[in-house]
C-alpha cells in the first residue's frame, strides 16, 4: 500500500485530514464556514445559553453556513423555546440577521408566511429559515410544520433536537428517547425514565411527506453538517434539518462532553447521519470508529438508571435502538469499500 | 438603567441592543488558556531538537525554514538522519494511532536538500573576541565548534587522525553513511570560519591552550582503543579489533587480510557494522555472542539487515582458545539475572581470523597534565551537568564521558557544551529554561487525525547489498517526504486547526490569522471547556480562575 505511485495516491492527507474544523494546510474550499474570520458569527457572544450549549453551537453552525449560501440574504423565524430565551431577551438580541419569534408552534407557518409575502412582493433573492427545538418542531408545532411541507412552501426548517423540553425544565417531549429521564419521567417505579417504544423520528415524517430535501446533521461533525446545509440551500420549496444537539443541563452531561457526547451518539448507532431527496434516502455517513452504546449512555445522568440491577432491559432496549438504527440506516461500511 | 425602568414598555428590563452588551465572561470558574507542552520526540531526543517545531514547517512545504529550525540544535541532519537511532520514533505518540511519524526519514530529506541546495549554515554572530580549542572532529566536537561559532568565538578544532567526522567516519560503515554526506556536513561548518587541523594529536591541553591564547576547551576526542580479550592459544596475526578493521577500511593503509570464513565476537552495533562490511569484501561473516539476541545491545533492526545479507550469529557462545583450524566455542547459558554461565559444551568453529568488538576504551593520553582530571572505574572522564571537567575551562563529552555512545548523543553534548563554555566565557553560568509538561497521549484527542500509514523507504536488494557499499537505505521523495511530515499530530503545541475556533458556542475565540494562533474573549467565554476538550492536540489547559 505504502510503495503506490504518488500520482495514484487518491486522497491528498492534510494531517489531520479534513476532520478538524479548519486546518492552515487545507485550500479555503476545504475548510469549513466556521474556519473563516468573515463567518457571520450570526449566533454573537453574549447570549445566555448554559455551557457548553449545543443549540447555541448548532445554531451558529447552521444559520452561518446557510448565510453563506444564501449571500447573506436570509430572514428567520424562530419557535418558542431555549433557543429564543437565551439569544433575545426583548429587546436585546444575539442575532445577526432579520429574525422574528411569534407563537411555539407556529415557526412553520410564519416562514410560510414570511415566503409568500416576498414572493408577492417579487423577491427572488432572499431566502427563508424557520427554527425551532423539538419540542416546537415535534409536538406543538407538528401541525404548522407538515402544512408547511405538504404546500412544499419554499422554507428551510431546521430542529435542534435536543430531545426534551429544556427551556420551561427538561419536560418530556416526542423525540425524548425511551428509558430516559425527564422531569416529567422520573426515575420511579418498575420502568423508571420514559416510556420503552417511544419516540418518534420527525425526518421520517418529513420524507413520507416527499418534499425536495430532508436531513440529519450532529454538532461533532461540522463538515458533514455544513455540506447538508448547503445541499438543503440548493432546492427550493420545503426543506428540513435535524440537528442532534446535546443538552448538558438536561441530559447531565459535563459542558465540556457536549461534542463527545454527540460524537458518541452517531459513533454508537443512537443517532444515525443520513440524507433523503424527494422522499427516498440518498446518502448515509457511516460510523467511523464504532462505540458501544453504553459509553454514549454513561456521560449523561439521565441514563445512570439504566445501569442499576433490575433495569437491564431497559439498557438491552437502548442498545436494540443503536442496533436498528445501524440496519435500517446502513451506518456501518462495508469493509471492503473502506479499503 | 434602573431610573429610567419605569419608562420601557411593560415587563421589559432592557435597552435595545445586541448581545454584546452581556458580559458572560463572568459566569466562568474556569478559564482555557492555550500552552505549549512538550512533544515526547522532543523530549526524547539527545540532541535537543525541536522535531515537532521543524517538522511544523516541513508540512507547509517550507523545506528551507524546516531546515533552518532543524539546525538550530543540530549541525549534522543529513547524518542523523542516517546514524541516528531515533529515539524520537519510539516515543512518538503517532505510534499509539497507527505508526511513528518517520521522523528520521524527514531529517535525512532535509539534510539532504541542504546539502544538494548549498544551504549555508547561518551566519556566526558578532565576534565575541574569544578563542575556544575543540579536541575531537567527531560529532560532539563538530557540534560544539558549529554552537561556539553561531555565539561568536573563534573556534580551532585538532583532530588527530587524517580526515573529520569521528566514529562517523571511522565507526560507521558507509553503505550506512556515505562519506560525501559527512563531508558536505562537515564542509558547511568549516564554512563558517572554523578552522580545522588534522593529524593534529593534543598531548598537552594546558600547554596549547597556552600557546594558542585559548579561553576555554572542548575535549571529544571519543573511546577508539579497543577492549581486548584473552584468548589461550591465540595466534596474533589472525586476530584484528574492531576499531582498527573499520578504520583501515576508511584510510586503505593495511591490506585486509581477513580470508574467507571471519569470526566477530561481540553483540553490539560495532560487531554488526564488521560482519556486514567482511560480507561485503566477500568473506563469510559469522557472529560470535556470549548472550542471546535479546540481551545483545545491537538495535534490533541492524541484526535483520545482518541476517538478511547472509551473516550467521551463533548466539550464547564465548571463544575459549584458537587453534591452527579455527576457533573453540562453548555454549552458553543465561542464568536467572540474564547473565550467561558456561555448560561444558564445545564446539568448533572453522575460521581464518577473528574480530574482536567488544567496546572500546579512552585512550587517557589526552589526560596528561589535567590535574584532577582521570578516568573513572568505568574509563571514562566525569563531568558536572554542565560538561565541566574539573579542570577550569575544560569541558568534556562524547564517547569519553558518561553517556550512551551515539552520535546523537555527542551531538547533543557539543550544544550543551557550547552554551555552557559561552556562559563561562561570559562569567556567568548557563540555566537551561525550564522545560514543560510533557504532552502525553491522553491529552490529545485524535479522534481529528485521519488514518494514514507510514511511508517506508526503499531498501537497496539483498544482491547488491552483499557485493557493494551502497547505501542500503534509499531517502524519501519530496512528495513522501510531506506526507510524512503532515503525519505529524503536533502534540501539545498549536497548530491552527481552527477546532477552538470553529466549536466554541459563545463564539468567544478570536483567530489572529497564519502563525499568530488565537486568543480567547475572556469577556464572553463561559469556561464550559469545550475547546480544551476537542483540541486535537493538548494545547489547550484549562485552569481554575483566581477569585
Amino acid at each position: 500500500m505504502s510503495r503506490t505511485p504518488d500520482s495514484q495516491q487518491r486522497v491528498k492527507f492534510y494531517q489531520t485530514g479534513t476532520f478538524t474544523v479548519g486546518n492552515r494546510l487545507l485550500d479555503d474550499a476545504q475548510r469549513t464556514v466556521q474556519a473563516s474570520v468573515e463567518r457571520a458569527n450570526s449566533l454573537d457572544s453574549g447570549h445566555r445559553a448554559c455551557q457548553g450549549c449545543g443549540e447555541a453551537l448548532g445554531a451558529r453552525y447552521v444559520v452561518d453556513a446557510a448565510l453563506r449560501a444564501a449571500d447573506d440574504k436570509l430572514v428567520a423565524a424562530n419557535a418558542t423555546g431555549c433557543l429564543e430565551v437565551f439569544t433575545t431577551p426583548y429587546p436585546e438580541s444575539a442575532w445577526r440577521l432579520p429574525w422574528i419569534h411569534s407563537l411555539f408552534g407556529n415557526a412553520p407557518a410564519v416562514g410560510a408566511g414570511i415566503a409568500a409575502g416576498l414572493r408577492a412582493r417579487g423577491i427572488d433573492d432572499v431566502r427563508v429559515l424557520a427554527q425551532g427545538g423539538d419540542g416546537g418542531t415535534t409536538d406543538i408545532g407538528m401541525g404548522c410544520l407538515s402544512g408547511m411541507f405538504d404546500r412544499n412552501d419554499d422554507v428551510f426548517y431546521v430542529c435542534y433536537n435536543n430531545q426534551a423540553y429544556m427551556n420551561t425544565g427538561v419536560q418530556r417531549s416526542s423525540q425524548t428517547p425511551p428509558a430516559a429521564r425527564t422531569a416529567t419521567t422520573t426515575v420511579a417505579g418498575s420502568e423508571p425514565g420514559n416510556e420503552l417504544g417511544t419516540g418518534k423520528s420527525v425526518p421520517l415524517i418529513a420524507m413520507a411527506h416527499g418534499i425536495p430535501y430532508v436531513a440529519t446533521a450532529s454538532v461533532h461533525d461540522l463538515h458533514d453538517l455544513e455540506l447538508k446545509v448547503a445541499r438543503a440551500m440548493e432546492f427550493h420549496g420545503a426543506r428540513y434539518l435535524e440537528v442532534f444537539v446535546p443538552c448538558p443541563l438536561g441530559w447531565g452531561s459535563k459542558p465540556a462532553d457536549t461534542i463527545k457526547v454527540a460524537r458518541l451518539a452517531t459513533q454508537s448507532g443512537m443517532f444515525p447521519l443520513f440524507e433523503a431527496e424527494y422522499g427516498e434516502i440518498t446518502a448515509t455517513t457511516k460510523i467511523r470508529t464504532r462505540s458501544p452504546v453504553d459509553e454514549y449512555l454513561k456521560l449523561q445522568r439521565r441514563f445512570a438508571h439504566v445501569f442499576q440491577p433490575g433495569n437491564e432491559h431497559q439498557l438491552e432496549a437502548l442498545r436494540q435502538v443503536a442496533e436498528r438504527n445501524i440496519r435500517r440506516f446502513d451506518l456501518v461500511a462495508d469493509t471492503e469499500d473502506s479499503a | 438603567m434602573s431610573e429610567d425602568i419605569a419608562t420601557k414598555p411593560f415587563a421589559v428590563s432592557l435597552d435595545v441592543g445586541g448581545s454584546l452588551l452581556n458580559k458572560t465572561g463572568s459566569w466562568r470558574s474556569e478559564r482555557p488558556v492555550y500552552v505549549d507542552r512538550l512533544p515526547p520526540c522532543n523530549h526524547a531526543c539527545p540532541a535537543g531538537e525541536d522535531i515537532q517545531g521543524w517538522l511544523y514547517h516541513a508540512e507547509e512545504g517550507d523545506y528551507r525554514a524546516a531546515w533552518e529550525a532543524l539546525i538550530a540544535n543540530n549541525p549534522l541532519p543529513a547524518i542523523m538522519g542516517r546514524a541516528c537511532y531515533h529515539p524520537c520514533q519510539d516515543a512518538c505518540n503517532r505510534a499509539q494511532l497507527d505508526q511513528a511519524v518517520n521522523i528520521h526519514a524527514v531529517e535525512r530529506f532535509l539534510g539532504d536538500l541542504a546539502l544538494a541546495e548549498q544551504w549555508p549554515a547561518p551566519i556566526p554572530g558578532s565576534p565575541s573576541g574569544k578563542r575556544v580549542l575543540v579536541i575531537g572532529a567527531g560529532p560532539s566536537g563538530l557540534s560544539a565548534a558549529y554552537h561556539l561559532a553561531r555565539l561568536g568565538h573563534a573556534v580551532e578544532i585538532h583532530e588527530a587522525g587524517p580526515l573529520p567526522g569521528g566514529m562517523m567516519r571511522f565507526g560507521i560503515p558507509r553503505y550506512r553513511l556515505p562519506r560525501e554526506v559527512v563531508d558536505g556536513e562537515v564542509r558547511r561548518i568549516v564554512d563558517m570560519g572554523v578552522k580545522l587541523h588534522l593529524d593534529s594529536r593534543v598531548d598537552d591541553i594546558p600547554a596549547l591552550l597556552e600557546a594558542g591564547r585559548f579561553d576555554a576547551c572542548f575535549v571529544a576526542i571519543g573511546a577508539h582503543v579497543a577492549k581486548r580479550v584473552d584468548i589461550p592459544g591465540r595466534d596474533a596475526a589472525r586476530i584484528v579489533d574492531a576499531v582498527s578493521f573499520l578504520r583501515d577500511m576508511e584510510t586503505g593503509d593495511a591490506p585486509l587480510q581477513l580470508g574467507r570464513r571471519v569470526v566477530v565476537y561481540g553483540g553490539g552495533n560495532t560487531a554488526v557494522d564488521v560482519a556486514r562490511t567482511a560480507k561485503r569484501l566477500g568473506a563469510e561473516p559469522v557472529i560470535v555472542y556470549r548472550r542471546g539476541r535479546e540481551q545483545a545491545p545491537a538495535h534490533d533492526f541492524e541484526i535483520d539487515e545482518a541476517l538478511e545479507e547472509g551473516v550467521v550469529v551463533n548466539w550464547l557462545r564465548t571463544i575459549t582458545e584458537t587453534d591452527e583450524q579455527g576457533f573453540k566455542i562453548e555454549k552458553m547459558e543465561l542464568d536467572e539475572n540474564g547473565w550467561p554461565q558456561p555448560t561444558g559444551e564445545f564446539e568448533t568453529i572453522e575460521a581464518d581470523s577473528l574480530v574482536l568488538a567488544l567496546g572500546q576504551n579512552v585512550d587517557q593520553g589526552i589526560l596528561t597534565n589535567l590535574p584532577g582530571v582521570a578516568l573513572n572505574s568505568s574509563g571514562v572522564v566525569e563531568v558536572g551537568n554542565d560538561m565541566a571537567t574539573a579542570y577550569p575551562g575544560v569541558f568534556a563529552g562524547g564517547d569519553m564521558v558518561p553517556a550512551e555512545r551515539t552520535v546523537t548523543v555527542a551531538v547533543g553534548h557539543g550544544k550543551k557544551a557550547a552554551r555552557n563554555i559561552d556562559a563561562f566565557l561570559r562569567g556567568e553560568t548557563y540555566t537551561p529554561p525550564p522545560k514543560p509538561e510533557i504532552a502525553v497521549y491522553d491529552l490529545l484527542n485524535t479522534w481529528y487525525y485521519s488514518d494514514a500509514e507510514q511511508k517506508v523507504q526503499p531498501v537497496l536488494d539483498a544482491a547488491r547489498r552483499t557485493t557493494t557499499f551502497d547505501e542500503v537505505l534509499s531517502g524519501l521523495d519530496a512528495s513522501n517526504a510531506l506526507f510524512e511530515a503532515r503525519r505529524c499530530l503536533s502534540c501539545g503545541n498549536c497548530f491552527e486547526c481552527d477546532n477552538c475556533y470553529g466549536i466554541c458556542p459563545d463564539n468567544a475565540i478570536t483567530k489572529l490569522g497564519p502563525g499568530r494562533r488565537f486568543e480567547f474573549k475572556y469577556d464572553y467565554c463561559k469556561g464550559c471547556g469545550m475547546c480544551a476538550a476537542e483540541c486535537p492536540c493538548g494545547a489547550i489547559l484549562m485552569t481554575p480562575e483566581s477569585t
